[in-house]
């Protein structure tokens, strides 16, 4: 559950990214950010992982407040979450396999447990049989792809997505959003921001549109939803795995 | 137990790491662990070279003794009872004597005053005994007891003990160690400081890295561990080299350190650095590439920590 409560944030340089910002996500949730640019959609996600702290109001993330947590409890609570970025970053220089698997060795998980849950996660997203390949001999789609493995494979259960379908086109797109939806379904709580609207529509799902830092539209809890993404409308979708064993 | 090997499996995560870093940067791998080398190899030279000297000069105290001046008046048969009764003395082994007339030959032979000498009318020189103790009386205190005994004699004008100039040659080697003690301090937070920096531009080009490790929930202690192992690792090199770098330069000096001994008619082969000092400075290695990994990482990764403003 997340719970922005008067959120303020200021920065550095003086710029308002977020004023008095007030919105509610519930468990089990999937939400749409979205925006123009400069409209506070990366700050809302970043306040949500803890990459940054609100100058102001209160931010609840998974029942802890975000302002006031510890910086020695902050490794515990990024492992209650799944971060996928428009730009993957991977690590570029090791496997495929040690990219999933670093939120598990981070964990301090078993090599053992490690191998079959980055194996299961890899499933999950279509990539089973890549675990040795690096990631630069990996399309577009690929590589973000096994980003999403990396933020899933610790089953986390919140799941933030900063524009992940940025760099894709409208088919990888769709493939993408059909991965997030499924993860979903099994009761990850989801959000993305995200500034493709015709993918918003598409899925159907709850839009929370900013406007300078504030809550501009608000198209309500969807949690009862259960509108399939208009796939159709996008294209083709590829991925055909097994049903995501998440929760 | 499945405790035990998952931090094993960790710590070994780590130091894989960051060796697989090292020698992917091979070349200032090298050059880092050669300062470093450099800074501890010079304090154990200092002590190598102190510990030579010391064992070298130390055969000199076999012949150490006293002169006992006696006065320019007292005559030479004087001179010959004093001797006599000294030979009687607990704690002598031998006594020799020096007459004034032996005295000014062996001046004339080996000054080169000779003509000037020829000049005088009266002989200016003091009889001269030197005294060799037994080799259970050599000891200081017991030197100063019959330095105090002869001086007591109305016909001793002075008495010079040899251990003078040794006491002022340790008293050199005491100051030479401090220095080295000192040298080692300031060099030992060299050491620190090469670590330090050479960590923290590792940390600065793994930046990427850190930040994605920390993004998915790794702590700031897993972040730090590979840069520890590393600094660690730098440390333990740099010990061995020094070590490995003294014990070469002793080796290449051996020949010349063996023909100065020669000349002054003794057999003399340098000592270097022993199998205690190679431990004492892997340890210290370790722990000074300890030091210098744990404040840069603790500073730069604290630093850049996504989260901490």
């Amino acid at each position: 559950m997340i719970r922005f409560d008067r959120v303020h944030k200021r920065y550095p340089n003086g710029r308002e990214a977020l004023s008095e910002l007030s919105f509610e996500i519930a468990d089990g949730e999937m939400a749409f950010l979205t925006g123009r640019s400069g409209a506070g959609k990366s700050s809302v996600l970043k306040l949500i992982a803890l990459l940054e702290r609100p100058t102001r109001g209160q931010l609840i993330v998974n029942g802890e407040s975000t302002g006031r947590l510890p910086m020695r409890r902050v490794a515990l609570f990024r492992r209650q979450l799944g971060i996928v970025f428009q730009d993957h970053r991977l690590l570029m220089d090791r496997p495929v396999f040690d990219n999933v698997a670093l939120p598990l060795i981070v964990a301090d998980i078993s090599f053992k447990e490690i191998d079959r849950r980055v194996r299961a996660a890899l499933d999950q997203v279509g990539l089973l049989g890549k675990e040795r390949v690096a990631p630069l001999e990996l399309s577009v789609g690929e590589q973000q792809r096994v980003g999403i493995a990396r933020a899933i494979v610790s089953k986390p259960p919140l799941l933030v997505a900063d524009e992940p379908t940025g760099n894709l086109d409208v088919t990888l797109a769709a493939e993408v959003m059909e991965l997030f939806r499924r993860f979903n379904e099994v009761g990850v709580t989801v959000v993305i921001a995200t500034h493709d609207r015709r993918l918003v529509q598409a899925a159907g799902r709850r839009e929370i549109m900013l406007e300078n830092g504030r809550v501009q539209l608000d198209s309500g809890a969807t949690m009862e939803s259960t509108t399939a993404l208009d796939v159709a409308a996008l294209g083709p979708i590829t991925t055909d795995g097994p049903p995501p064993e998440i929760g | 137990m499945s405790s035990l090997s998952n931090w094993s499996a960790r710590h070994g995560h780590a130091m894989v790491s960051s060796m697989g870093h090292m020698s992917r940067h091979g070349f200032a791998t090298v050059l880092a662990i050669g300062v470093m080398a450099l800074a501890l190899a010079l304090p154990l030279g200092l002590e190598v070279l102190v510990r030579n000297v010391r064992g070298a000069t130390g055969d000199f105290s076999d012949a150490v003794g006293m002169q006992v001046y006696l006065k320019t008046q007292v005559s030479e048969q004087t001179a010959r009872q004093l001797a006599q009764n000294l030979r009687g003395h607990a704690g002598v082994a031998e006594v020799t004597l020096i007459t004034a007339a032996q005295g000014l030959e062996e001046f004339r032979a080996q000054s080169g005053f000779g003509a000037a000498l020829d000049a005088l009318t009266d002989n200016p020189l003091p009889p001269v005994l030197i005294v060799r103790p037994t080799a259970d009386a050599a000891s200081p205190d017991q030197l100063e007891t019959l330095r105090q005994a002869v001086m007591a004699w109305p016909e001793v004008d002075a008495v010079q003990l040899d251990r003078d100039w040794l006491r002022r040659f340790g008293a050199l080697l005491d100051l030479l160690r401090r220095i080295l003690w000192i040298s080692a301090g300031l060099l030992s937070a060299g050491v620190i400081m090469v670590v330090g920096n050479t960590i923290r531009l590792e940390i600065r080009s793994r930046g990427a890295e850190i930040e994605i490790t920390q993004l998915v929930g790794g702590s700031r202690a897993f972040v730090r561990r590979p840069f520890l192992y590393a600094g660690v690792l730098y440390g333990l090199a740099a010990g061995a080299l020094a070590w490995g770098i003294v014990a070469g330069a002793t080796r290449a000096l051996a020949p010349d350190a063996a023909r100065l001994a020669a000349a002054y008619g003794q057999s003399y082969s340098l000592a270097g650095p022993t199998v205690d000092e190679l431990g004492l400075l892997l340890l210290g290695g370790l722990v000074l590439g300890w030091i210098g990994a744990a404040l840069a990482s603790g500073y730069e990764i604290a630093r850049s920590a996504p989260g901490s403003a």
